[in-house]
């Protein structure tokens, strides 16, 4: 079963890094490349918080060149981030398989668990956290890593609640409520946000910023249908190969 | 393919068995969005930066 989820979310993963690849060219990252010319222009790295010590070395540290090589990374990354998601996504599909015999699979449903990874990766966190371009002043780093994991944990339990939840020891609506709360919960908390220093120097301008807020949501929303679309149909091939 | 339960798990339910292969996919997956979207050193972040800002990960 290892395997099977390995082989299948490798090919998945491979066909949504290669998908938000093709998009990234087309409408990030013109935006990317746009903003980062305020990022440079500004005087001290003005969105990552003065106190960080990690700000000095970024400077000197080795990076791709701008370019095919740039590109090559990217689209590495890319497919290593599909393949990472695709990973849970799968084990999140075989868990429910386990769990439920009508739990029915094909590539349409698989775009149904896409839309959910859509929700919990990056739809709901960015509510709180919208899509950054580089330059934009933000909160401490760490601060919002908490807050943004701790919302896709929350989200995706609560998701699972609300739809899946069936109660044997907790009633069935107890469960539901449980699942909406976990889905408000990081909200009510509420996500880091910085206070705004305008002497702080040139900043990312506000269309551009919400030109890549859009785009980036669009793109993660299309990596994600295709991730469960292509997964939902591996994996009925692979039911039907028992 | 089914386990011994089988008045709880008919026919298309995947045994149980499937579980601890779910937990190691799940673990390598969360291993493999860390290095992407988490990891601290500074070539780790150049060489992705990219691929973190259009996953909306929370970057610099």
């Amino acid at each position: 079963m290892f395997k099977r989820i390995l082989f299948i979310a490798l090919v998945a993963g491979a066909l949504g890094g290669l998908v938000t690849t093709g998009l990234q060219m087309a409408h990030l990252w013109p935006l990317i490349l746009e903003a980062e010319k305020y990022e440079t222009a500004a005087p001290a790295h003005d969105h990552v918080a003065a106190s960080q010590p990690a700000t000095a070395p970024e400077a000197a540290a080795w990076k791709p060149d701008d370019g095919a090589e740039r590109m090559g990374f990217t689209l590495l990354f890319n497919v290593l981030t599909g393949f990472g998601f695709a990973l849970l996504l799968n084990a999140a599909l075989v868990l429910r398989r386990a769990a439920s015999a009508d739990a029915a699979l094909d590539a349409g449903n698989g775009a149904l668990w896409g839309l959910a990874g859509f929700a919990v990766f990056a739809f709901v966190p960015a509510l709180g956290l919208p899509p950054e371009l580089p330059g934009m002043q933000a909160a401490e780093l760490v601060d919002r890593q908490v807050w943004w994991l701790a919302t896709v944990i929350a989200t995706a339990a609560g998701l699972w609640l609300l739809i899946f939840g069936r109660g044997t020891l907790l009633g069935t609506a107890a469960l539901k409520a449980l699942g909406l709360l976990l889905l408000v919960l990081p909200h009510a908390i509420g996500a880091p946000h910085p206070v705004l220093d305008s002497a702080a120097g040139p900043r990312v301008p506000a269309e551009l910023a919400a030109r890549f807020a859009i785009a980036s949501l669009v793109a993660a929303a299309a990596f994600w249908l295709v991730v469960g679309a292509a997964s939902g149909w591996l994996q009925r091939r692979a039911d039907r190969a028992i | 393919m089914t386990s011994g339960k089988s008045a709880h798990t008919p026919a298309f339910a995947l045994p149980r068995t499937a579980l601890p292969a779910v937990a190691a996919a799940a673990l390598l997956g969360i291993f493999m969005l860390f290095g992407v979207g988490f990891a601290g050193p500074a070539a780790i972040h150049n060489a992705a930066h990219d691929a973190r800002h259009s996953f909306a990960f929370p970057c610099h």
